[in-house]
């Protein structure tokens, strides 16, 4: 990818129409995987505007979590979307209700080309945003025809996340964007992420406390399954008792991106 | 040489056969991770939906018209679509996401149409009419190549074109070669995956109900056991090619007919034995077959 992501002045259009204060109420969601008991009654809200960051160790359940609030891991509990339940929906359904989801691992079409995994994503009767996606990630334009699997690893990201916002969405679901990033590429995805979050509620789930600090407004901590805090980004991060305890890492207040 | 050139063109028929059958196999399991074991059943109905209608068409002699056998062909590629349709909606679908239930119920379907067939038009084998021009002599480098096998080359890569056409160009093709890869990422783009499941079932259900009619061409007879014999073959097809990959199912089925032929010839009927060695070599040397997913 190239640097112009955050040098581009333009705002996403479209996105910005009324937001409810809250956007997704999760609770009581409890979720098994090969017979183990991983999500075990989550609960919390994600605002109508900016980023809400999902922290925890390895393993705790926030890859499920986002994979339950879509139905792609079999779920209990109540998920409501706008007002809308989503509970027993098809995963396609509750993606139709406005929700863009960025895998973690990207989960880019290896053998299709940029251009077929953009088209992939393209629905009937909804203009597809190629202007504005092509603005955030110029390199993905010019690389059209190459294979997704052969892109690198932030290009990979970039595409991911472009496939995710072809159509409008109110609410984006992005798991662990900087995963095996370069600092730079991290940085470069930060500032992609922060301008879309200007538009769109942004779920984030992310180990990169620095990357956390730039954009996440509040934060929800898992752990054992559940939400063990909640609160203001920053307030969080300031805490290093707090971070330690939950996370196992100390935020530092001089960390940077 | 005239030998070499008989047996290669009868391996490149047969070849044709197996990967009428196998594309079908191969495009459900690559999308839907379950081995149809009632892809013979599909066969079995397109031979004899084909006899039955040809019986109807032919003259005293046996033989049809090129128009009736056309609409035989179509009959076939129609009832194949049909049960192909009808195996997804009925029977798969209510078991989503419990591929081993999937695979059981598609065995028991294979038996059952098996049991069906046989019982209702016996084991023996049923003469299979046919244009005169199919049972006709092609003198080529020397040989005497029966026409059939001419038919079945032309068909094969007609659909071999056809089903890459479909796969590059298509949005139905975009899902389905997506669908192989990750399913699950082509729901989290919102799209019904589960049309494609259905999708891919009647096309591969059209494909071997196809091949059943040409099967009756090739073998001149059509009879119950028909399917499970082509179904093997094409298992293996899919396996060496590389599951969920079409031109990897065509290569194989050229070696697999090819190696059948030769090796039945100048080793007197280890053609079978042949196959399950090339089976086992490409399995050790590529596990995921010869133009399997890497990942
Ligand atoms: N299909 C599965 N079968 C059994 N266990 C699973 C399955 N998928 C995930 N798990 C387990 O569920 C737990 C939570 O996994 P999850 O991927 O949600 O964690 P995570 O918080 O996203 O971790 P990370 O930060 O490493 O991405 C882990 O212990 C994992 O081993
Ligand atoms: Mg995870």
């Amino acid at each position: 990818m190239s640097a112009g992501a955050a040098a581009s002045p333009a705002r996403l259009p479209g996105a910005a129409v009324a937001q409810p204060a809250i956007l997704l109420h999760v609770r009581d969601v409890h979720a098994r995987l090969g017979g183990a008991h991983i999500l075990q009654g989550v609960d919390f809200d994600v605002p109508g505007r900016g980023v809400t960051a999902l922290l925890g160790r390895n393993g705790v359940g926030k890859t499920t979590t986002l994979r339950a609030i879509l139905g792609i891991v079999p779920r209990s509990g109540t998920v409501t979307f706008d007002g809308q339940p989503l509970d027993g929906l098809a995963t396609f359904r509750v993606i139709l209700r406005g929700i863009g989801y960025v895998p973690e691992d990207r989960d880019v079409f290896a053998g299709l080309t940029v251009a077929e995994n953009l088209r992939l994503a393209e629905r009937r009767g909804v203009p597809p945003r190629y202007d504005l996606v092509f603005d955030l990630f110029p390199d993905l334009a010019a690389r059209r025809r190459q294979a997704a699997g052969t892109l690198s690893g932030g290009q990979q990201q970039m595409l991911s996340i472009a496939r995710a916002l072809l159509n409008p969405a109110r609410l984006l679901l992005v798991d662990e964007p900087s995963k095996g990033l370069s600092p730079r590429l991290v940085g470069e995805t930060v500032a992609a992420l922060a301008r879309i979050a200007e538009d769109i509620p942004v779920l984030l789930v992310e180990q990169n406390l620095a990357a956390v600090r730039k954009l996440a407004e509040h934060v929800l901590v898992m752990a054992e399954g559940r939400i063990v805090h909640a609160g203001p980004a920053a307030d969080f991060l300031a805490d290093a008792a707090l971070t330690q305890t939950l996370l196992g890492v100390s935020a530092g207040t001089g960390a940077q991106a | 040489m005239s030998t070499i050139v008989l047996l290669a063109l009868t391996g490149i028929g047969l070849a044709g056969l197996y990967f009428l059958v196998a594309s079908g196999l191969t495009l459900i399991f690559g999308l839907m991770r379950v081995l149809n074991f009632a892809h013979g059943a599909f066969l079995l109905l397109g031979g004899y939906c084909a006899w039955l209608l040809g019986a109807q068409l032919m003259d005293a002699a046996g033989n049809v018209s090129n128009a009736g056998f056309l609409a035989m062909l179509i009959a076939a590629l129609a009832a194949g679509a049909v049960i192909g349709t009808l195996t997804e909606l009925v029977l798969i679908r209510p078991l989503y996401r419990r591929e081993f239930a999937q695979v059981l119920v598609t065995v028991g379907l294979g038996l059952v149409v098996g049991a069906l067939v046989m019982g209702i038009w016996g084991g023996d084998p049923r003469n299979f009419p046919a244009p005169p021009w199919t049972h006709g002599i092609v003198r080529i480098l020397g040989a005497n190549v029966p026409a059939s096998r001419f038919l079945l080359i032309g068909v094969a890569l007609l659909v071999l074109v056809a089903l890459v056409a479909f796969l590059r160009h298509t949005r139905y093709g975009l899902i389905v070669r997506a669908g192989v890869e990750n399913r699950t990422m082509v729901s989290a783009l919102g799209i019904d995956v589960r049309r494609a499941f259905t999708l891919v079932f009647a096309l591969g259900g059209a494909l071997a109900g196809l091949s059943g009619a040409l099967a009756g061409v090739y073998f001149g007879a059509v009879s119950p056991g028909l399917g499970s014999m082509l179904l093997i073959d094409a298992f293996i097809v899919v396996v060496i090619g590389g599951l969920g990959s079409i031109t990897g199912s065509a290569l194989a089925a050229l070696a697999v007919g090819l190696l059948q032929q030769f090796a039945n010839y100048y080793f007197t009927g280890i053609g079978d034995l042949a196959i399950v060695l090339l089976l086992a070599v490409v399995l050790l040397v590529r596990p995921r077959g010869m133009l399997g997913a890497s990942t």
